[in-house]
Parts: C-alpha cells; structure tokens; sequence
C-alpha cells in the first residue's frame, strides 16, 4: 500500500430501514477499509436509530443493520462517534448504544469534520 | 446438472437439488449441513480435512453473529481470536482454500460472497 493516505469521515444521518443509506454507508465505510485509510463514522440526526441493538430486520426481510455495525471493529474501524443532541432528543440514553463509541456536542463534530480529507453524508 | 456453459445453478447432494447462484454460492443459507459442504468443496476440487472444517466453524459463527461474510482481514483477525495466531494468517488459510480464501470459504460455508473483498 503506498503512502498516500487521506483521511476520510462518513456521516450517517438516515434511519436503518427505508431507504438504502444506512446500507450504502457501511458498503462505502468497509471499501475504504480495505484500502487501508483512515477512517470515522458519525452517526447524527435519525441515523442515532442505526446503533440501537435487535433490531427485528428479519421480520422486513433485511439483514440486522445493528448486528453488521458491531462487525465494524473486525474491520478495525473504530472511530465511531455519534452526535450527542441527536440521542438526547429521541430519548436514547448513551447506555443503549452497545458499540463503543464517543459522544460529541456540535462543537466536537465541527473539530471533527474540520479534521477530514474527505466528508461524505449518508 | 449443467446448464448453459455456466456452473451449475443446481447441486445435487443425495439425491436433493440444492439451488445455487451463478458463480455457485447456495441461493438459501438453510441448505448448507455436511454432505452439502463437501459437495461445494469437491466442486472447487478440495477435499475437505479437519483444519477445513474448524475454519468453516469459525465463519459460520462469524455470518451468525454479524449477519454478514467477512472479507480477508476480518476472517484473519477472527481465525486469529478463535484459533490461535499461528492459524490467523493468510498463508495457512490460502493453503486450505486457494486463490481467494474469504470468497471460497465462504462458498463452502454456504455463505453469501463477501462483498467489498480484494
């Protein structure tokens, strides 16, 4: 792998079903991971909904997105961080969240964006 | 068995007809159990031994914890956590499954294709 590497953030801000963002985030999050880049995940807006665990996908016929999120760590991503106003509005406390992730206020996400190569929204 | 040139789109394995897709993944993750594996291990002209069999364990219980086929770097790290680092090397496993080891074993685990796999 040459030396040239960007850093990259994907923004996450869909819900888990119902359109194909959350899918099309993660298939874009383990491509950049196989090219060796460094790599953040932010989960704002509805996307807050992703972390949440058993989800019933099967019951829609889909694949768990919450179960797939926790292999992120076998693709050794895990910068994961999520938007704290994001949780706090749905009532999700950030014990609910089984992943290990980090919370930030709208401060941090700006540092954190400002940190980046590359910015792509889901 | 075949049909147009291509791979067979049906295996047979004791007298059942198990659909499988173009390239010769199972159509349903329910079909797979011994004889099946074998089956697809013979159609990639691979016999399949002991040290086979523990590696389709561990990616078996990898599709069922994250509902997904890992691709190389993932499988090392879980063939390493679950059968010791001297196994979790893409050496030992490409000497078990050629060529494209997450792809093939997958294959033989009647797993989906791993996608986002180099």
């Amino acid at each position: 792998m040459s030396d040239t590497k960007k850093s990259f953030l994907i923004i996450n801000r869909k819900a888990p079903y119902g359109s194909s963002a959350a899918r099309d985030a993660l298939d874009v999050a383990l491509t950049i991971s196989v090219f060796e880049q460094p790599l953040s995940l932010l989960f704002m807006d509805d996307a807050v909904l992703q972390l949440l665990p058993d989800h019933q996908a099967t019951l829609i016929g889909q694949k768990n997105l919450s179960a797939n999120l926790s292999m992120l760590e076998m693709y050794d991503i895990d910068q994961l961080y999520v938007c704290q106003q994001a949780l706090s509005l749905r009532g999700i406390r950030p014990d609910d969240i089984t992943l290990n992730i980090t919370l930030l206020d709208s401060q941090g996400i700006a540092s954190l964006i400002k940190q980046q190569d590359h910015v792509l929204s889901f | 068995m075949t049909d147009d040139n291509h791979e067979p789109s049906y295996l047979q394995v004791n007298g059942q007809t198990i659909p499988v897709d173009p390239e010769g993944y199972l159509r349903h993750l329910e079909d797979w159990n011994d004889a099946v594996a074998e089956q697809l291990a013979q159609e990639e002209g691979i016999t399949l031994s002991e040290a086979h069999w523990e590696v389709l364990q561990v990616l078996r219980q990898f599709y069922q914890q994250f509902e997904m086929s890992p691709a190389m770097r993932p499988l090392i790290k879980a063939i390493s956590a679950q059968l010791g680092s001297d196994k979790g090397k893409s050496i030992y496993l490409m000497s078990l499954f050629p060529g494209s080891p997450a792809k093939l074993a997958s294959k033989i685990a009647g797993l989906p294709k791993p996608t986002n796999c180099l």
